[in-house]
């Protein structure tokens, strides 16, 4: 006689047992320390805080380590940790312009103040396998005379690119500093139409890929905004915060964070005047910022008076599916058992089925 | 108040200013039944789409005095309905039964249970699209306009062309509702066949959807109908054969596959139930 499945309560204590070993992989190597993730795979961790929203370096090399690597499922993990802090309040707006600059190319203009800074960055590298990471030891470009100079010479601060053309008033001024509080989705659901500040703040949070492909669709016809790169810059910025038995700012912290400035097509026919894009990520994020940058732009073609012609301009359909650990875990839910919902299915094609073969065998009498 | 099993976390999970948000939103949607209330949806540990909707509900409704049931499918032995269960025992520290008339909280995944529920007993269900309009309609600014003016023609005419094409109306599963004459309701993809234990029902019916960001909910007393024509009136499935186990030919029977040569047979969904009848202490 058919007994029902039970039992799920052991299956699921023996499959996390599976999981912490797979995790672990061969005992006989050594295991991965959190600074060793946070150190040398510096790049998921930053992916993995700015998609997780929370600036954290040791909690993401953590989750990194748990994920086993699979840095969606870090930023699940970072996110359900997250949403459990008490919130004290909110910083002042962090001042790029004062960011202590490791990296900053313009390709709007061959030189601007400040120089071009190539810094840290795979631009220029020939992506061929370098054979000597691969044994222990010594590493090839680690040595001090092959050494970039770590910053030596930058001029700190560093005034920012499209600052300069909007002092001619040529492109359109930043967003206007109006005081209205900016909203936060993660106390507030999304409602549409969406803000600017809404939008940026999704765009922030989003998966790197969506906005790759969302970005590279606008740049493709679906949607184009033409963009110039006006600046990328990365570095750390001081964050200020305001205590309210204070009454004035003090610095709590330094955060890295890249950001990028799109120039694009103008608007107007008398006083014609660029339009911008604009992307920010924690870390080291230099796609996601462009791809944010052009995505942003994007979104703007209602408030612009462009014709909406492909996804990457459809607010509604970028804000709504931009989120991985919502698309993550309702795609995955597709493994959850559906007996119930398909069993009605079946009986409901079964009954349908049947219908028509007592038709057809009725026409035949 | 602390979790005593889980330290480090708040009672149930979620901060209490949290559950007063989702508890102002439930009343809300107590307030006008069927209409669907955004809510500032958090980031649960557990996965989108895998009830963190229904769990948010039950964290905020939940106290220690309550008795908890967590089924999925009808079943409180699926794997997803174990650990719903089991996060509850850990953050609040609650009872757990399986017995449908012992719980006051009954969270759940597809199904409403066999057993009538009774006053004072609350059932939430965990729901991955509250918008019954959704797949006439994708735009959500569209759809909330369409609620707001009462613009339903599209359901009715959806439901039309199925009769014009299959001779009936082919949805099996979340088949959609009018609630007390007013806003049309999906009732989460419960099969059809539970639609009418919706109807004037003794407890309190929360809905929960946590990636949507959506709460909405069926007081005690309240008229549900299931959308259908005059000439063409709602039915629910019907099985040729009687449950397996306990031989009951009044409950919903899910098909199981006992061989590669065509062999099946067909139990009841609703495992309590199942046991209770033939006598085993489920």
């Amino acid at each position: 006689m058919y007994v029902a499945v039970k039992g799920g309560e052991k299956a699921i204590a023996a499959a996390h047992r599976l999981l912490a070993r797979e995790r672990r992989g061969a005992p006989e190597i050594a295991e991965i320390s959190l600074d060793q993730i946070r150190e040398q795979l510096s790049l998921s961790v930053d992916r993995v805080m700015s998609e997780g929203a929370l600036y954290d370096e040791d909690c993401a090399a953590l989750a990194v380590k748990q994920a086993r690597g699979d840095l969606v499922e870090a930023v699940f993990l970072l996110r359900a940790y997250r949403t459990t802090l008490p919130r004290f309040g909110y910083s002042q707006p962090a001042d790029s312009s004062r960011m202590h600059v490791r990296r900053r190319i313009s390709a709007t203009f061959k030189d601007v103040p400040g120089g071009q800074v190539l810094g840290p960055t795979f631009d220029y590298t020939h992506r061929l396998l370098d054979w000597s990471l691969a044994g222990e030891g010594k590493e090839a470009g680690t040595e001090e005379s092959s050494g970039g100079d770590s910053g030596v010479g930058v001029p700190s601060p560093m005034p920012r690119v499209l600052d300069v053309l909007g002092r001619e008033g040529i492109i359109e001024s930043e967003g206007s500093g109006d005081d209205h509080e900016p909203a936060d989705l993660t106390r507030q659901p999304l409602d549409l139409p969406a803000g600017r500040d809404v939008r940026l703040q999704n765009l922030a949070r989003a998966d790197e890929g969506f906005l790759l492909a969302m970005g590279y669709s606008s740049q493709r016809g679906f949607g184009s905004t033409h963009p110039f790169v006006g600046e990328i810059r990365m570095g750390e910025v001081e964050i200020e915060f305001v205590p309210e038995e204070l009454g004035f700012p003090v610095t709590i912290g330094e955060i890295t964070l890249t950001e990028c400035e799109t120039v694009n097509q103008f608007i107007g026919s008398g006083e014609a005047r660029f339009t911008r894009g604009y992307g920010l990520t924690f870390g080291q994020g230099e796609r996601k910022a462009m791809s944010m940058a052009l995505v942003d732009r994007a979104l703007r073609a209602p408030e612009l008076g462009e014709e909406k012609k492909g996804p990457a301009q459809d607010a509604e359909f970028v804000l709504y599916h931009s989120d991985n650990v919502e698309a993550s875990g309702f795609v995955q839910h597709l493994k959850l058992p559906h007996y119930v919902d398909f069993q009605s299915e079946l009986v409901l094609v079964r009954g349908l089925r049947r219908t028509v073969r007592e038709e057809e065998s009725g026409h035949d009498i | 108040m602390t979790s005593e099993t889980m330290p480090g976390y708040n009672y149930a999970y979620l901060d209490e200013q949290t559950k007063a948000m989702i508890r102002r939103a439930i009343l809300k949607a107590v307030a006008i039944p069927g209409h669907q209330v955004p809510f500032g949806s958090r980031e649960m540990p557990l996965p989108y789409g895998w009830g963190t909707g229904g769990i948010q509900i039950t964290a905020s409704i939940i106290g220690p005095e309550d008795v908890l049931k967590v089924i999925d499918q009808g079943s409180d032995d699926t794997t997803n309905a174990v650990s719903i269960r089991s996060f509850f025992a850990k953050t609040a520290g609650v009872a757990t039964t399986t017995r449908t008339e012992e719980a006051t909280v009954i969270q759940t995944r597809h199904r409403i249970p066999e057993t009538h529920l009774t006053d004072g007993q609350i059932i939430v269900y965990q729901v991955p699209i509250p918008e019954p309009l959704r797949f006439m309609e994708p735009s959500e600014s569209e759809t909330r306009t369409m609620h707001a003016l009462e613009e339903y023609g599209v359901m009715h005419v959806k439901l039309y062309e199925d009769i014009a094409e299959h001779g009936r109306i082919a949805k099996s599963y979340d088949y959609p509702v009018r609630v007390e004459g007013r806003y049309v309701m999906a009732p989460s993809p419960i099969p059809k066949f539970d639609n009418p234990k919706m109807h004037d029902s003794l407890a309190l019916q929360l809905f929960g959807a946590g990636r949507e960001k959506r709460i909405y909910a069926i007081p005690p007393h309240t008229r549900v109908e299931s959308l259908d024509f005059e000439d063409h009136p709602f039915e629910i499935q019907k099985w040729d054969y009687a449950c397996a186990i306990c031989g009951a030919r009044d409950s919903f029977l899910d098909e199981i596959i006992t061989d590669d040569r065509g062999g099946r047979m067909f139990v009841c969904s609703d495992s309590d139930h199942c046991a209770r009848r033939v006598g085993e202490d489920s």
